[in-house]
């Protein structure tokens, strides 16, 4: 099934990911009429652009992460969903309707904030009936709502206490509940964990999680961090310079990167990259990288390249294995430059073909800088991009 | 600028960051390993170095500096005329005789009126009070439409307000004279009250602006999520956040508009003349000998509002400078 | 939806309207209506016979406005430079883990909260010749003691700068003691270890880290110059003679008491030019230049 139903307009730079099933995709179906609807969105800040011609639909329920480093475009683009800045052009709908120009708070959407915005001279209670109050619901409603998200994120205890007697955790946890009294359809999450420490972040991702299961909204989030992007999302779109680079299921943007860009982006530490060339072999292609040719009769292309072509090679730490390779992959000896121990992990620092290679290996190892090792990976975990436009071969 | 960065850091901070500097200057001269092993060990004994006492030195001429005009005037208030025709200015008075200020508050004559400087004493009031509310009303409004909401031309405004404040009242004033004349409010308590409040929307706005572009816009943006307008944000969120501003902007506006002199003298009118006008006029317009026991004791009531502001408020006070100084 | 959208930030762009009509009126307009009177022949009523320049002519063939111009200059230098130089001082001084920090900054700070009303006459009273300080210091001996500043047409326009000094220079100390507060302690700590003295930190590590804040005590220090009013009011009215006749009373005078409206326009357009010139490019730079370059990011 094809749940891909959007993609950036420049679809040279990133086409639908045309890819096979994989396994984490949401149970939608495609025919449904989208949550969120985005179509060839301009923004521009002055003279400056920042988003042209963007294009994104999101299933009813859906979790759908925007990720990118800071500056691609991803909160510029959730502000505009949620009308707090105003579009040069393209349209927005929710639900069915336009809301191009409507106001933030008919709009049928719940935000969350990176510094939490909770109103500092209201109680918990004032800060999530605010909005309640200003649409002059009544009273007994009013009430009811904010027990019900009281209870759902457990504030009960905190509804008289000011923001600033609340910590970290718990003002995220009101700013969430802010937005679940208004009973909309569409939460929008802007980095939402990122002013937290390792460990609430940690807690809170996962009660963010569960919030998605049980209610089951559709959820658009920002975020920077590739962990929550890959824990959360039912499907990540990657931004960069305001162009959304992939769009698709976390495994498949980890697998299948589309360009060079998510290569890099995803994965920690980061893939590694080596300059190559196509050439022919008895069985069909390998790549060569400087003086080492690495076979890629278990790749698979997209579409069959000539020989001779220029592209870069990625493989990823944690595919590369230490030891005595199994048979038909590409095994190699190495020098050991430097182990990093993590804990459950260590990075060993090596070199391939004249140039550093990392290799994730578990935390036991006894290996030691100087040593000479055997490793080898699955030319099929690799891979292949075109030098000249970055994309995958 | 946001106000925060205006104000001196936490006191704690602050005299760590100084014992360590105060150290630094004491110690160039031996070096540690020439002295004998015991004595370095344990603290290092305080020493009083030159530059330590020349230091204090300063520190003691520029008090004097400071303070000496203000000990005059006391000692001057207190004293009778034929003690200050006879003895020293800086000689204690013989006796503790509170007359002069009895006469400079309730009978000081300015030419012919002897009503004492307690006329202009509540001229002031009347004229400050509500200058003061209507200037921070309109600053605090206009520097939350400024900061928080894409007008068209609003850079334009807030530009041609700054050139305003910088600029000297001499190239405003006599057309506005001929304006008030001409609708018949020159020289009346509206008139200052108003041409108070034109003054001081410059420095208003500005800080308000200041203060509200140091508040994240992402609390701007709940509430436009949350619903709310134009004035429903400026009053239910902003304004119950601007607690420190407000008393910044109040103190600013207490002390500006009670010191002034040229805009009561130009606009208040007879009636309505600002204490520090009929000070002036006391003192300098006086015919017959000339009472400095009474002048110097009005010169101090006079000073006494912004001074009980100033020793009341403390380091607000040094925000205020600041808020007003600092860009934004 | 299009309407609601527009409504709410119409909200916005109505409460702008009555601030527009105030600043263009208040404002603008006085501006311009001074600048055109300055161009007629008005004297105690403004006329409109337009005469060219002959107000500016006037202005600049008159004595008067020449010297007030030139004391304009070294009023505004001494005082300025002083105020800086004192205030920076005593916030350095301040800084030095002095004790009684808190009272000492009260004391240098005080007469910036008073009227220059109020500092005029203090010092015209210190400076008393018969019965001020004068008096006192030549009762201890010095009979050659002078300090009747405010009365010797020599001296009259110091007397003007020390008042000013007095009143202003804790106005720089507050500023600069906030700034040097705000240094970040691994400067010294850097400082320390590489064993420079104190002295040249200050000078050549903070001086130039200040300088933000420098050029806005510059600013408003020459603010209160342009303004300079009811000091010398209060202080020498303008003499002996006009030793120490400002800009701002020349207008003053003109204006209101000698019924030459028309020269008195001409000056304060003279002002508004001077000061317009400094002011443009610095108002642009401090607001406008760092404000687009924040929204870049």
């Amino acid at each position: 099934m094809s749940k891909t139903t959007a993609a950036s307009r420049k679809r040279d730079i990133a086409p639908p990911t045309t890819a096979g099933p994989v396994d984490g995709a949401p149970a939608v179906s495609p025919q449904a009429e989208p949550s969120v609807s985005v179509r060839e969105l301009d923004i521009a800040f002055g003279a400056h652009r920042v988003i042209t011609g963007l294009d994104l639909d999101i299933a009813p329920g859906e979790f759908l992460v925007l990720l990118g480093p800071s500056g691609c475009g991803k909160s510029t683009l959730l502000n505009a969903i949620a009308g707090l800045l105003d579009i040069a052009d393209g349209e927005i709908w929710i639900d069915g309707r336009n809301v191009t120009w409507a106001e933030p708070k008919d709009r049928g959407i719940g935000m969350v904030f990176q510094s939490y915005a909770l109103y500092p001279r209201m109680s918990v209670e004032k800060n999530l009936s605010f909005g309640l109050r200003i649409a002059g619901l009544p009273r007994a409603e009013i009430d009811a709502r904010v027990k019900r998200v009281a209870d759902l994120l457990q504030l009960d205890g905190l509804l008289k206490r000011r923001p600033a007697e609340l910590s970290g955790g718990q003002r995220q946890r009101v700013a969430i509940g802010r937005a679940l009294v208004r009973n909309v359809d569409v939460f929008l999450f802007d980095e939402p964990l990122s002013n937290l420490d390792a460990k609430l972040r940690n807690e809170l991702r996962v009660e963010i999680k569960k919030l998605h299961q049980r209610l089951g909204n559709t959820m658009i989030y920002v975020t920077h961090d590739q962990i929550e992007a890959m824990t959360l999302a039912d499907r990540i779109a990657v931004m960069r310079g305001g162009v959304i680079q992939q769009l698709g299921p976390p495994k498949e943007i980890y697998r299948r990167p589309v360009n060079r860009f998510v290569a890099g982006f995803i994965g920690s530490p980061s893939m590694n990259f080596f300059a190559g060339r196509l050439e022919k072999t008895g069985t069909g292609l390998c790549v060569k990288l400087g003086d080492v040719d690495v076979p890629l009769d278990r790749y698979g292309f997209l579409a069959q390249p000539e020989a001779g072509r220029e592209v870069t090679f990625g493989i990823r730490p944690e595919h590369v294995g230490l030891g005595e390779a199994p048979a038909g992959h590409f095994a190699i000896k190495g020098k050991v430059e430097l182990v990093e121990a993590m804990g459950a992990d260590t990075i060993v620092w090596t070199s391939l073909a004249g140039h550093p290679l990392t290799i994730r290996t578990d935390g036991e190892t006894e290996i030691r800088p100087g040593q000479t090792i055997e490793f080898g990976f699955d030319p099929a975990n690799a891979c292949l991009f075109d030098a000249e436009t970055d994309l995958r071969l | 600028m946001s106000v925060g960065t205006a104000s001196p850091r936490g006191p704690h901070r602050e005299s760590a960051a100084l014992a360590f500097r105060g150290t630094a200057g004491s110690n160039d001269s031996v070096p540690a390993r020439q002295r004998g092993k015991s004595a370095e060990r344990g603290r290092r004994p305080r020493q009083l170095t030159a530059g330590r006492i020349g230091l204090y030195c300063f520190v003691a001429v520029a008090a004097v500096f400071f303070l000496l005009p203000a000990v005059v005037m006391v000692l001057t208030s207190l004293k009778t005329m034929p003690e200050i025709r006879s003895g020293s200015i800086f000689a204690l008075p013989a006796s503790l005789d509170l007359a002069a200020w009895a006469k400079a508050w309730s009978s000081a004559c300015t030419g012919l009126d002897c009503e004492g400087i307690r006329v202009g004493f509540w001229n002031s009031v009347i004229i400050t009070a509500p200058s003061t509310v209507f200037s921070i009303a309109a600053g605090a409004l206009l520097g939350y439409a400024l900061s928080f909401w894409r007008v068209k031309g609003a850079d334009i405004l807030f530009a041609v307000l700054l050139l305003g404040a910088f600029l000297p009242y001499q190239i405003f004033l006599y057309p506005m004279v001929r304006a008030f004349s001409m609708v018949g409010l020159y020289n009346t308590l509206l008139c200052i009250i108003i041409v108070h409040v034109v003054f001081g929307l410059p420095i208003m706005t500005l800080i308000f602006r200041n203060f509200y572009a140091g508040l994240p816009v992402e609390l701007f943006n709940a509430a436009r999520v949350d619903g709310g307008g134009f004035f429903r944000i400026f009053w239910n969120v902003m304004l119950p956040m601007s607690t420190p501003i407000l008393i910044v902007a109040a103190i600013l506006q207490i002390t500006n508009i009670w010191n002034d002199f040229i805009l009561g003298l130009v606009f208040a009118g007879r009636e309505n003349l600002p204490m520090t006008v009929q000070l002036n006029n006391v003192v300098n317009s006086t015919y017959g000998e000339r009472e400095y026991n009474l002048n110097m004791a009005a010169t101090i009531l006079t000073a006494a509002v912004p001074l009980l502001v100033y020793f009341v408020s403390g380091r607000w006070f040094v925000r205020g400078i600041a808020a007003g100084a600092v860009k934004g | 939806m299009a309407a609601a959208h527009r409504r709410t930030f119409n909200t916005a762009t109505l409460v702008l309207v009555p601030f527009w009509l105030v600043v263009l009126a208040a404002y603008v307009g006085t501006m311009l209506w001074t600048v055109q009177i300055s161009f007629t022949a008005s004297k105690l009523l403004p006329v409109n016979t337009y005469v060219g320049f002959y107000q500016y002519e006037r202005l600049f063939s008159s004595t008067r406005w020449i010297v007030t111009m030139q004391n304009a200059v070294i009023f505004g230098v001494l005082f300025i430079g002083g105020a800086l130089v004192l205030g920076f001082l005593l916030a350095v001084v301040l800084d030095q883990r002095v004790r009684f920090e808190n009272t000492l900054r009260t004391i240098f700070l005080y007469p910036y909260a008073m009227s220059f009303i109020v500092t005029g006459l203090i010092w015209q009273w210190l400076m008393n010749p018969g019965l001020g300080i004068q008096k006192a210091v030549r009762g201890w001996g010095w009979t050659g003691f002078s300090f009747d500043w405010s009365v010797d047409r020599d001296m009259a326009l110091y007397a003007l700068v020390l008042a000013g000094l007095w009143q202003a220079s804790g106005l720089v100390m507050a500023l600069m003691l906030a700034g040097l507060r705000g240094v970040d302690d691994e400067i010294w700590k850097a400082s320390r270890i590489d064993g420079i003295p104190p002295w040249r930190v200050y000078l050549f590590v903070i001086v130039p880290m200040l300088r933000p804040l420098i050029v806005t005590a510059v600013v408003l220090l020459a603010i209160s110059v342009v303004k300079a009013y009811d000091l010398v009011v209060a202080l020498t009215n303008g003499g002996p003679g006009i030793a120490t006749e400002l800009p701002a009373k020349f207008v003053m005078d003109n204006l209101f008491t000698r019924q030459n409206i028309g020269l008195a326009t001409a000056a304060a357009t003279v002002m508004l030019i001077t000061v317009a010139a400094v002011l443009v490019p610095w108002i642009y730079a401090e607001y406008f230049r760092k404000a687009r370059k924040g929204a870049a990011t």
